[in-house]
């Protein structure tokens, strides 16, 4: 009898696929993979020590850079969460504004994904396509945050400055771009034979499985379990919009990418729903001492002004207690854990990072396959290592 | 290659040089390596609306040893940091770098125990272009100002400086 | 919701439960370290609770606050029912030297990568852990980040530029 010898392979941190600097040791037997431990850390860069050295307002920007591809989602979650802390109630066109914003964060991701997913699977036209329509994404968020990527648009207690004139014009127009997009998208790769047989039956977990990795959002269901933190616990008025929650049936790949085409449809739907019924009023909470007084009145009245000082310097006292707020990322769940001692700075931050849970199901879902598909379960986990490592 | 510095100074050189040098800065071609947020501007810069191609670098090497241009897109964590250094020692002189974003050129917001503060700290770095991330235009225009620093290069030069860069 | 795990921990753990509080509408328990094992195998085939998701494990230092009497380091346990959408806290106190808790490894895959991650950054040992290695930080690194008393700043000397003159911390 001879030995049989496996081979251990080293993918990464610098791979083309690997999405950043994710590096999985594989051990292979041939094409077969035996084993599958990914590697991580490589861009750990201390968020959640950072955030607790520093004033909650002035932690927000932090959050962007976690999830790169999400700001406005990830904004949202930390606002969310400090929200709750202290108690404060935002008007109501804050929350359909942030609700209309995430849902184009979603898009936006959604469609980077399509675009990398596509190009590691051998469909580069798909990437241009895909980063052609995010193009319009990124020009309402320049118009609403005056940057392209790290928005830090929203604000605790509301935003921060009203939303442009023409908000309500060029969602109408994104909509209708990457409505026109979508169905390229679909003729590229839908019912391409190459991306089926690249995709289906690959990465396969089962309900179970996905429920004891703790998996979530299209991770999740993907595998059939309609679960989504939206309809299941609403938060900024998602409970007054109209929307379908996509799931899969077999949990591969292909029906990620399906669930996910999907999802962009639904947003749009939730968008045009908000647009329709946008409701006036103040696009900050009026809360002296802890929501910054709108940059109008810092000008012109002397209390928003020393409001405006204190809080920047001091920042506010907040109460001892932790809180927990989740939302529904484009990557799944991502929760902003928040202890107050009773100072201006947090006791803890912890971000609940759905990419890091999403990423240790990795060796269950390319164990036992082949090699080449290793690629393609990276890919469709979705991962974001700026949020995996923090 | 070496052979250049056995090449005496003359008239030669320097139109040897012009069109080295020529040839060099319009098939630059960068690493394909994205570290984090300045990655995405990155590839947008290579996608359809800004179109790097227009200078020549459409072609993102996946492999160091092919590559010219590294362009450091995002913050280096000390855990990355070695395998910074490794891919530059891999790429083939003549090669640049470029720093991408606030975190590449100084740290940025990250002044803590995980980056590295610059990453002029472990591989020379020739241009930087400031910015959280910069916009593509940002990163367009650094790229535009490398090449004029290529021009003025001359072989000999070159391989004097590279001397005392690795030294 | 709320009043039947309430029940159902009292009735079968009566003396594990320390504790609870409702903090703007998180409700968690606080539970003693032994306990914690028997109380999520419990909570897991609780039938009608169904209570199979555990959507985070995370820890707090206390060091330096009042509440620090009790234990310095709060591990915290996220536990969700994704039938009820009902979301509820497990909490357990350890103390300064030796922290260490039995691992759940066994009964969620998912919490072997959120383990090693508190590991990692407090520096709490998990009993049982089939890999309980740094996740995060780099190999040969010394100490825990996300403890009060490990400085932001600290630069740990690695590389050769900062090898024969380490930089000075700033506290």
């Amino acid at each position: 009898m001879s030995e049989v010898r496996t081979l251990n392979l080293n993918m990464g941190p610098q791979h083309p696929s690997t999405h950043g600097v994710l590096r999985v040791a594989l051990e292979l037997d041939g094409e077969t993979v035996v084993k599958a431990k990914p590697v991580i850390g490589y861009l750990h860069t201390g968020v959640e020590k950072t955030m607790e050295s520093k004033l909650y307002h002035k932690a927000l920007p932090l959050t962007d850079r976690m999830d790169y591809l999400a700001p406005m989602s990830n904004n949202l979650g930390y606002c969310l969460a400090v929200e709750k802390l202290m108690g404060i109630e935002v008007p109501e066109k804050v929350k359909w504004v942030r609700a209309c914003l995430a849902e184009l964060t979603r898009v936006n991701s959604h469609l980077v994904w399509v675009g990398t997913h596509g190009l590691d699977l051998g469909a580069m036209s798909m990437f241009l396509y895909a980063f052609r329509d995010r193009e319009t994404i990124l020009d309402i968020y320049e118009a609403c945050g005056g940057q392209r990527m790290m928005t830090s648009y929203f604000r605790i207690g509301g935003l921060a400055k009203d939303i442009p004139k023409d908000f309500d014009k060029r969602v109408r127009h994104i909509i209708k771009e990457v409505r026109k997009g979508l169905i390229d998208y679909e003729k590229l790769l839908t019912e391409n034979e190459i991306f089926i047989k690249r995709t289906k039956g690959v990465a396969v977990i089962s309900a179970e499985d996905a429920i004891n990795y703790s998996l979530s959002g299209p991770m999740l269901r993907g595998s059939g379990i309609k679960h989504d933190l939206r309809k299941a616990n609403p938060y900024s008025g998602y409970e007054n919009f109209d929307f379908e929650i996509p799931i899969g049936k077999n949990g591969d790949a292909y029906d990620r990418y399906k669930l996910r085409l999907e999802e962009i449809r639904q947003s749009f739907r939730i968008c045009e729903q908000i647009l329709d019924g946008m409701p006036e009023g103040p696009f900050r909470a009026h809360v002296p001492g802890v929501v910054l007084p709108p940059k109008e009145d810092v000008l012109h009245k002397i209390e928003s002004m020393i409001f405006h000082f204190k809080i920047i310097t001091e920042g506010f006292k907040a109460p001892v207690g932790s809180v927990y707020q989740a939302i529904e990322s484009p990557k799944g769940e991502i929760g902003f854990y928040i202890t107050g001692d009773g100072t201006n700075t947090p006791r803890r931050v912890r971000v609940r990072p759905p990419a890091f849970v999403n990423l240790a199901s990795l060796p269950k879902l390319v164990e036992g396959g082949l090699f080449a598909d290793v690629v393609c379960a990276i890919g469709s986990i979705d991962i974001i290592l700026g949020e995996v490592d923090r | 290659m070496g052979l250049e510095e056995k090449i005496p100074d003359s008239i030669m050189l320097t139109t040897l040089d012009k069109m080295v040098n020529w040839s060099r800065k319009r098939s630059m071609w960068p690493l394909g390596f994205g570290l984090a947020c300045c990655a995405i501007e990155m590839m947008s810069t290579f996608a359809p609306h800004f179109d790097l191609a227009r200078f020549g670098m459409e072609v993102t090497r996946p492999s160091p040893r092919q590559a010219d241009l590294m362009i450091i897109a995002g913050r280096v964590s000390r855990k990355m940091a070695p395998v910074v250094r490794t891919l530059y020692e891999q790429m083939p002189n003549p090669k640049w770098v470029l720093a991408m974003g606030a975190c590449a050129c100084s740290g940025g917001v990250f002044n803590n125990y995980a980056v590295v503060q610059g990453v002029d700290r472990i591989v020379p770095v020739d241009i930087y272009v400031p910015g959280c991330p910069p916009r593509p235009e940002q990163l367009i225009d650094g790229i535009l100002k490398l090449y004029k620093e290529v021009e003025k290069d001359s072989l000999k030069v070159h391989s004097e400086k590279l001397g005392r860069k690795l030294g | 919701m709320e009043e039947k795990i309430r029940l159902f921990l009292k009735r079968k753990f009566g003396d594990a439960v320390l504790g609870e509080d409702n903090f703007r509408g998180d409700q968690s328990f606080f539970i003693s370290a032994e306990s914690l094992f028997p109380i999520c195998e419990a909570l897991q085939d609780s039938g009608e609770l169904d209570i199979k998701f555990l959507a985070d494990i995370t820890a707090v230092d206390w060091q330096g606050h009042e509440s620090a009497k009790d234990g310095r380091f709060e591990v915290v346990y996220n536990l969700y029912s994704l039938s009820h959408c009902y979301r509820f806290f497990l909490r357990v106190r350890l103390p300064e030297s030796n922290p260490s808790v039995s691992s759940l490894t066994d009964l969620w895959a998912g919490a072997n990568w959120m383990e090693r991650e508190v590991y990692d950054m407090f520096g709490i040992t998990f009993e049982g852990h089939p890999d309980l290695t740094r996740i995060l930080t780099p190999d040969g690194f010394e100490g825990h980040p996300l403890r009060k008393d490990f400085s932001i700043t600290y630069e740990q000397p690695m590389f050769n530029w900062n090898k024969d003159n380490p930089p000075e911390v700033i506290k």
